[in-house]
């Protein structure tokens, strides 16, 4: 790995400028050579939605839409009913996303505050456990309630994603804020909801929109959950694009094309709030030991 | 404290009644998570001791489901490929997401922007990006076969070849998840202190002395913490197999959860596939307690 070697700043500042210039290409080539694959692919989805399928398929590839068409995005909406799994997602991811932080910030401030760390120890068991676990007892349960085919269960079934990392990043949250100001409203008589809705609560609003936001995200994302329960009138997006699309229509310009309004969303929340995603991805992961 | 104002017997009570009051706060949640996660957990446990296939009666066997996977040689594949497709998933992001971090630790024009694009791809869903690497992937006019074209080398059969199959899939994951080691060790760097460096420079030290002396050990916690992290979620791989190749061609890519997915929701065997996720668990925790044990003694006093 002398790679990161070379990248280091140069201690000597007497080297010749031509060695300097060359530490500096090289610099921006390993910077180019590592952010270029996530650049690449994504251009590449885009050129795929925007060429007509006879460019899609030829041989050398077309890599540049000439003209660019918007035919495929028109047909995924015509001949899908797009527009309702679309609603299906945002329903599903909101309202598990909601119904997360209304029990999630409380519970991240009680641990916090309690120090409860096996609560949080409990949170990292749920998730190294993989997802299609939960699905078998769930799949039960909902038959049994006639709750299957229902937006209802696929709600409940994502609370298994959003409300670990809602808890997860709260509790971490609140334990960096200062005890101090708490401690003085319940001296001076504050109930501990009131300390919490007054005093805890609007300190602790960057670490809340870092936790919806990733929580969002990843029940957009989320895959197995909708394949395994929701039915044609449930599904979200990510389900739609693979069942309805792969099986109904092989052509690539609307796959790619539906592929892009699935994740477009999500790309879009990343690039807004990259750096808090940054901070909390990175805080996250360190305490994730 | 500021409790101390009080009176000593008045400030206990105030205190417990204060703790109480705070688990409050947390039984809401306690009360979900037993439902969601903790409640399926137990049921899977109690389920792997039963032979039932939906649609019939369930009728108890003790370890009977265990012992046929045990025996079960398409299971063991399933472990074999799961454990091949974890080793290359963990190493590659490991080497190139802390080359990434290193790289991201200097200051230079346009980092914030370039780092966003370069985490975007952890972001992007998997299922939509997956459906754009079936598409590279694809032999004739796929664009990976031209790209290796233009530099001499011969097409490949990609997610087509059994051998190859695996490797493949991989190099989506690494696509994937390299943005996330990247941020955790990045995590490392920004916390390094500036005094080794100093005392070593005047020293004379090369930056490779530097990097493999100074940065690598203190820095190794937390890639070891990424290394965690990329193994639980390289082992629990799912989205991207089962729409790449469903565990094809044959069974060549089939890892544990695609198995345990085909006897769950394909043959509703559910007391084997209960069965499937216990011994599954097992290995995760197995895995992810090993690595901890490695962090405890890599960690620096």
């Amino acid at each position: 790995m002398d790679l990161s070697a070379a990248l280091r700043r140069d201690a000597r500042p007497s080297r010749p400028r031509a060695k300097r210039w060359l530490r500096q290409t090289g610099f921006w080539l390993s910077v180019l050579v590592i952010v270029s694959p996530a650049v690449l692919v994504f251009l590449w989805m885009l050129s795929l939605s925007l060429k007509n399928e006879i460019d899609n398929l030829a041989y050398p590839p077309v890599f540049i839409p000439n003209p660019p068409t918007f035919d495929n995005f028109l047909q995924v909406f015509e001949q899908n009913s797009i527009g309702r799994y679309l609603w299906n997602s945002i329903v599903v991811s909101g309202g598990a996303t909601l119904a997360a932080l209304l029990i999630g910030v409380p519970a991240g401030f009680g641990i916090a505050r309690v120090g409860a760390k096996r609560l949080i120890v409990l949170i990292l068991i749920a998730r190294m456990t993989p997802a299609l676990s939960y699905l078998i007892p769930l799949f039960a349960v909902f038959q049994f309630l006639r709750l299957n085919n229902t937006l209802t269960a696929m709600v409940i079934t994502h609370l298994v994603i959003t409300v670990p990392i809602i808890v997860y990043v709260m509790a971490g949250y609140f334990e960096t804020l200062p005890k101090e100001l708490e401690e003085a409203a319940l001296i001076d008589g504050a109930s501990v909801w009131s300390t919490f809705r007054y005093v805890a609560l609007p300190l602790a609003r960057p670490g809340t929109v870092v936790g919806t936001i990733l929580a969002f995200i990843f029940s957009w994302n989320n895959f197995v959950f909708g394949a395994v329960l929701a039915g044609r009138e449930t599904r979200t997006l990510p389900v739609a694009v693979y069942n309805v699309l792969t099986f109904e229509q092989l052509a690539w310009g609307p796959l790619a094309a539906a592929a892009i309004i699935v994740t477009l969303p999500v790309l879009l929340l990343t690039i807004i709030i990259q750096k808090e995603i940054v901070v909390g991805l990175t805080h996250g992961g360190v305490k994730g030991g | 404290m500021s409790t101390s104002v009080m009176l000593p017997a008045r400030g206990a009570r105030f205190l417990a009644r204060r703790r109480r009051n705070y688990y409050l706060f947390i039984a809401p949640a306690l009360l979900v998570v037993g439902a969601v996660i903790i409640f399926p957990w137990l049921y899977t446990l109690w389920m792997s001791a039963f032979d039932w296939t939906i649609g019939s009666a369930a009728h108890y066997v003790g370890f009977g489901n265990y012992r046929k996977l045990f025996t079960n040689q398409r299971f063991g594949e399933a472990v074999l490929h799961t454990f091949y497709f974890t080793a290359l998933a963990v190493a590659a992001p490991l080497v190139l997401g802390t080359a990434a971090a290193m790289i991201f630790h200097r200051e230079f024009p346009f980092r914030g922007v370039l780092r966003g694009v370069f985490i975007m791809p952890m972001m992007a869903t998997p299922v939509a990006v997956a459906l754009v690497w079936t598409m590279m992937f694809h032999p004739q006019q796929g664009v990976l076969n031209y790209l290796l074209s233009l530099v001499g080398l011969p097409p490949s059969l990609w997610v087509y070849s059994p051998t190859l199959v695996i490797p493949s899939l991989v190099l989506v994951e690494v696509w994937h998840w390299t943005p996330l080691v990247m941020l955790i060790v990045l995590g490392g760097l920004a916390a390094l202190p500036t005094e080794p460096y100093e005392s070593a420079r005047l020293d004379g030290a090369s930056e490779w002395q530097l990097f493999r002396y100074i940065t690598l050990p203190l820095v190794a916690p937390f890639i070891v913490v990424a290394a965690v992290i990329r193994t639980i979620d390289a082992l629990k791989t799912f989205d991207t197999i089962y729409v790449i190749t469903g565990g094809g061609p044959g069974t060549a890519s089939e890892t544990i959860n695609l198995y345990l997915y085909l006897q769950a929701f394909a043959f509703y065997n559910i007391g084997t596939a209960s069965a499937v996720v216990v011994v599954f668990f097992v290995i995760v925790l197995a895995l992810a307690l090993l690595l901890l044990h490695v962090r405890e003694k890599t960690k620096w006093t």
